[in-house]
């Protein structure tokens, strides 16, 4: 009897299924609040759009707003426009935060609780424990992207109709067609958010303090951007995180450009391999003493 | 406070060695690679600055040679835009040197630090120029020559450097390959076009060339001239002047124009030719360059078109134009100068735009291809039907207000000019002819024709014909800012009677969207031309009929896609990675110590020689061995910082051991061992999500085992928490008391085998502990083992059936609690008289006698019994006030504590 291995019905990879850290994280108020302003974010635009008064510019001032001003321009033309606006607006700095608090937060405020000494002391290997964080915080991830792009569309299409998408420089895009461009913009995006996945998620590896992994990532984030935008960077500017950022926008011409977002997809991952790789490394390592 | 700065110190990596050198050769490598990333390139060429011969004149010139060349290399003669110097082509130059050509750039006559006059591509001045400059490169010798005095040279240039290529070709044979630029074909059809004097562009030029007096041509000292001239020649500046005035070049100034263009020399351009001309261009449009290739082919010569989207208002144009274009550039030069290379086939290709880049919110165009040139009237046509009446339009005197179609030489954004935005009209001085929107979208590509009568109370009118495309929301756009500017004279003063005239408009590309219509807008101003002084009300109708010249093409592969096989490449690297890792880790797994140490197998716990440092060299604890064996609660006891909650985090496989070893029934335990699911432990005091009652906690622990639900034993545990309803309410609401007693249920989940516990009795009140003790005691009974973590003499004492005490890393006692905790052989005394109670005890023959403080003494008694000293002390006269018995393990426990347990650290 005392020579087995472990207790009766203890397997290492049946420990914290999947199914178990969904629960844990989606009893959390972070995680609902963060899914729910997903879906109150288009209503929000939508009552914005309604109520905001007065006409928007529509003396064609040309260069000045570009792509963007034309974009809000439009989003009042069809739900698919509208979905896409919601998407453009969040895409800098809300998504970024949620998916920086769902990475950020998943370890780093389990140890700030204490309850991952807990959870390694099951034992959950390590390993497995950071993998299935890592896979229930990209679920979340994608629900919070797909809520965003569902609920903007289903309001949009309720209250501007089911119109193509279009575009103020190419040709307007079939409804069909549309959807799927919508698709891949909000794919696109969420492949470049998986450098502040793999930061965010480091840094919570890194610290206890899940406020400075979600902070943190954001920070970094931001300065990327910041730094992009200096020209005198020249090439270096390329390896930025956030260089391809807008290439989704590549979607929106006909025929597609993808080159951009190649490119930018590429980056995105490296960067994810490189920090999801450094927090494996460090975490089935480290000493645990929070 | 501290709490922060603890947290900061936590959060912050602490620096020593370790981790220094890996983080400072992270931060060489990334700065090495920064470096290179911008480390100026080795030049793959030399050059050299010269002053070269012209005809009279003498020219400012940089010879380029490539740096590794074989041999004798093929030249090019790159030549420069109007207002330009050898500076302006410097990277074009740069770049051809690159491929390996000698490249010989110079400041045409009139500009720069080149001396003499501007004669407009003049074939006696500019020309003639350029012919002494073939010269001069068949005497270099790194130089191939077809024969002798005659280079293997190329001509590249755009505007009034591709002028100059043409009209070179065509004065000198020596040329063997010519590619022009954005460049006209009849300067006089350029400059007023319909009879109607450009007298922006023009303006413009002539300014760049006046500009020149002052801009260092004053310094070279010799052409102090006509300050009205500049450094235009006499001829050239009166021309303009002539031209400018009167809006109608006379007979001189035709015949000046008509020297200048290569129209007049197309027929004996042998050279095969390249044709680039740009499709966002009011100065030189597409219609010069087709003029052009017509001219050329018809004399037999080679002749390849291509249109980019840009030119002289919309510049280089996007990425994929400049790359196209430069591409096209190399294989000729390579084909008909090297002799490299299949021939460049007569495939034609041209651009459109596709949408916005991503990257810098400017424009994109995809490229298109079509087996030959088409000219500007497309392959096919599409016509248009437009609706409207005989409108008036007024002249405004002077031109003035006059609508706005393009902003020459402001080099405004592309997307400006191609999405609308500059265009404007005035009102009254336009009318409208417009379609029913479109029913399917239209590839126009060339130069739309329209009819249209006009009627005028002077005979003459002058006209701005305009093709807009307009949107559904109504923004309409002016392709290009193109307008088709046309003079009438002889027109009936009544518009019935007017006979229709056929107006070319200016070719453009562009699809123009199913659901948009289009307008014509005829115009009697426009800012870039010269109309006429004096007012006047004309009428214009416009025929029905506006046909679209279109154009099928098939895209041109873009480039780019081989970024989304490298992202394929990237993603199977990472996958293939991941694999090897696994299999890895899978051979690591199997291979590592499985085997159970036998002597051990029945032992709960067996701890050999443990020892702990930290990384900034700490050590929190050595040499730590001690056994539990089943039945047996064992306590930990020491004070704070003595190294207990070091010794159970490594216990518990949250902290690797520096040395030492552990056995859990006979398996060695290592972090995350499996063993471990036979230990249930606290650790460092509770951790329970806060947003959870205490029972979801509970569940939620116990759903992470992954264990059968029925194995957990939930009622025992919660008993054990005795929290009551409490229970379901969330954690973040429970006092120090609550979290500590679910803590210890949790620990109990599944009844484990062995049961770490740190501190368990921290924050209870006085009867959980008792009732704590019991539980613990109880727990034990069946076999199962107990390991608990005190600082307090009192709890071990009571609830522990062995102790292991330990003070800075140490173990300084352990065995049975009755063993450690009976009575020691001293006493401590409190005496009136310590000298003399000292004395008498020294000759009881006591083992030593110590004084402490001012009237207590502790004294081994070594046999003696109490009651004897106490009787000798009190016979001696001597005051007894106390006498306390002393235990060994308060010995052992309270000269450490007494003795420091400060300092010792967080262990």
């Amino acid at each position: 009897m005392s020579t087995v291995e472990a207790a009766a019905g203890y397997k290492a990879s049946r420990t914290l299924p999947i199914w178990a850290e969904v629960r844990r994280q989606a009893s959390r108020r972070r995680t609902q609040l963060a899914l729910g302003f997903m879906a109150l974010l288009p209503v929000i635009v939508l009552l914005a759009f309604e109520f905001g008064g007065g006409r928007r510019d529509d003396d064609n001032d040309g260069g000045g707003g570009g792509a963007f001003s034309s974009m809000a321009d439009l989003a009042t033309s069809g739900g698919l426009n509208f979905a896409l606006f919601g998407l453009a607006v969040s895409a800098s700095f809300l998504l970024v935060v949620v998916v920086a608090l769902f990475f950020g937060d998943t370890v780093a405020s389990e140890a700030s609780w204490g309850s991952l000494r807990y959870l390694l002391a099951v034992p959950v290997p390590r390993a497995r424990l950071l993998g299935v964080k890592l896979i229930v915080a990209a679920g979340y991830s994608v629900l919070a992207l797909l809520t965003l792009v569902g609920t903007g569309l289903l309001i949009g299409t309720l209250r501007y109709g089911w119109s193509p998408l279009g575009s103020t420089i190419a040709a307007e895009i079939p409804a069909g067609e549309g959807v799927l461009r919508l698709l891949g913009i909000t794919a696109y995006l969420g492949t470049t958010l998986l450098v502040v996945a793999g930061l965010a998620f480091l840094l919570s590896v890194l610290t206890d303090a899940a406020l400075g992994a979600v902070g943190g990532a954001v920070l970094l984030f931001i300065m990327s951007s910041i730094l992009d935008q200096i020209d005198a960077l020249g090439d270096i500017r390329s390896a930025l995180p956030t260089h391809y950022a807008d290439a989704w926008m590549g979607l929106l011409s006909t025929p597609v450009q993808t080159e951009d977002m190649a490119k930018g997809a590429i980056s995105a991952v490296i960067y994810a391999t490189i920090f999801w790789g450094a927090a494996f490394y460090r975490f089935t390592r480290k000493d645990v003493t929070s | 406070m501290s709490a922060l700065s603890a947290g900061l110190r936590r959060a912050l990596p602490r620096l020593n060695r370790r981790r220094v050198i890996p983080a400072a050769a992270a931060l060489a490598v990334l700065a090495a690679a920064a470096v290179w990333a911008v480390r100026p390139a080795a030049d793959a060429w030399t050059s050299e600055d010269l002053r070269l011969a012209g005809d009279g004149v003498e020219l400012d010139a940089r010879f380029y040679l490539p740096a590794d060349r074989d041999g004798k290399v093929p030249a090019v003669l790159v030549a420069h835009g109007f207002g330009g110097t050898k500076d302006s082509v410097r990277s074009d130059a740069e770049s051809l040197a690159e491929q390996g050509y000698a490249v010989l750039t110079y400041t045409a006559r009139g500009f720069g630090r080149s001396t003499g006059q501007i004669h407009l591509d003049s074939p006696d001045h500019e020309v003639k120029d350029a012919s002494l400059l073939l010269d001069w490169l068949a005497t270099r010798p790194e130089v191939t020559t077809d024969a002798a005095g005659d280079p293997r040279v190329a001509v590249v240039g755009g505007s009034y450097g591709g002028a100059l290529a043409l009209l070179l070709a065509g004065q000198d044979q020596r040329v063997d390959a010519i590619v022009p630029q954005i460049t006209w074909n009849d300067l006089g059809q350029s400059l007023v076009p319909g009879g109607v004097f450009k007298k922006s562009w023009a303006g413009y030029f002539f300014g760049n060339g006046a500009a020149t007096l002052t801009l260092g041509g004053s310094g070279r000292g010799q052409e102090q001239g006509d300050p009205a001239c500049g450094r235009f020649a006499e001829d050239v500046c009166k021309a303009y002047l002539q031209m400018a005035t009167t809006g109608v070049p006379d007979e001189t100034t035709t015949a000046l124009l008509r020297e200048s263009s290569p129209a007049t020399v197309l027929d004996k351009i042998k050279a095969p030719t390249l044709l680039i001309q740009g499709a966002v261009d009011s100065l030189f449009p597409l219609s010069e360059a087709d003029a052009n290739a017509k001219g050329i082919a018809a004399a037999g010569t080679p002749v390849k078109v291509a249109w980019f989207t840009g030119g002289h208002d919309g510049g280089e144009g996007p990425g994929t134009d400049s790359d196209r274009v430069k591409y096209l550039t190399l294989q000729w030069l390579e084909h008909y100068l090297k002799g490299e290379g299949e021939t460049p086939g007569d495939a034609f290709t041209w651009s459109r735009v596709a949408g916005f880049s991503a990257m810098d919110r400017d424009l994109v165009t995809n490229g298109y291809s079509a087996d030959a040139y088409p000219g500007i009237s497309g392959t096919g046509t599409t016509d248009v039907t437009l609706t409207g009446a005989a409108q008036p339009i007024a002249n405004p005197p002077n031109g003035n207000p006059g609508a706005i179609s393009s902003l020459p030489g402001i080099g405004g954004r592309l997307s400006s000019l191609l999405s609308g935005g500059v265009a404007m009209d005035i009102p009254g001085q336009h009318a409208n002819w417009e379609s029913a929107p479109l029913t399917g979208s239209i590839d126009v590509a060339g130069a739309p024709t329209v009819s249209l009568r006009a009627a005028s109370p002077t005979g003459e009118a002058t006209l701005f014909v305009k093709l807009y495309d307009v949107d559904p929301n109504g923004t309409s756009t002016l392709s290009a800012g193109l307008v088709a500017p046309i003079r009438l004279t002889g027109l009936p003063a009544d518009v019935t009677q007017a006979q229709p005239v056929t107006v070319t408009l200016p070719a453009i590309v562009r699809e123009i969207e199913a659901g948009h219509t289009v307008r014509i807008t005829v115009a009697t101003s426009d800012q870039a031309f010269l109309s006429p002084a004096t007012p006047a009300v004309y009428t214009v109708a416009v025929e029905s009929t506006l046909t679209l010249p279109t154009l099928a093409g098939t895209p041109i592969a873009d480039p780019g896609s081989v970024w989304w096989y490298a992202l394929a490449g990237v993603l199977g690297v990472i996958v293939l990675g991941l694999i090897v890792l696994l299999l890895i880790r899978r051979v690591l797994h199997r291979r590592r110590d499985v085997t159970v140490v036998g002597e051990h197998a029945d032992t709960p716990l067996v701890v050999k020689g443990l020892r702990k440092a930290y990384g900034d060299g700490f050590v929190a604890v050595q040499e730590i061995s001690f056994t539990v064996q089943r039945g047996q609660v064992v306590g930990l006891l020491g004070p704070n910082g003595a190294g207990k909650t070091t010794t159970l985090r490594v216990l518990m496989g949250l902290t690797q051991p520096t040395a030492g070893e552990i056995y859990v029934f006979g398996h060695r335990l290592v972090s995350g061992a499996p063993i471990l699911s036979r230990v249930g432990a606290l650790v460092e005091g509770p951790g329970f999500l806060p947003h959870l009652s205490g029972y979801e906690n509970l569940k939620a622990y116990w759903l992470a085992t992954g264990r059968p639900w029925e194995d957990a034993r939930f009622e025992e545990a919660l008993e054990i928490a005795g929290l009551g309803e409490s229970v379901h309410r969330k954690t973040r609401k429970y006092s120090h008391g609550m979290r500590q007693r679910l803590a210890i249920a949790q620990a109990m989940l599944g009844l484990p085998e062995l049961l770490v516990l740190d501190e368990p009795t921290d924050g209870l009140d006085p009867p959980q502990i008792a009732e704590m003790r019991r539980v613990l005691q109880r727990y034990a009974t069946d076999g199962r083992a107990v390991l608990v973590s005190s600082h307090l003499l009192a709890e071990v004492e009571q609830t522990c059936t062995h102790a292991v005490v330990v003070n800075k890393g140490r173990i300084v006692a352990s065995g049975p609690v009755n063993d450690i905790v009976g009575d020691s052989p001293s006493v401590q005394l409190d005496v009136s008289d310590v000298p003399a109670a000292t004395r008498v005890l020294e000759e009881l023959g006591v083992k030593s006698v110590q004084t402490e403080g001012e009237s207590s003494l502790i004294v081994d008694m070594n046999g003696t019994a109490r009651s004897e000293v106490v009787a000798s002390l009190v016979t001696a006269g001597i005051g007894v006030d106390r006498l306390v018995p002393r235990r060994r393990l308060e010995d052992a426990f309270l000269s450490l504590v007494g003795d420091n347990s400060r300092g010792s650290g967080d262990r």
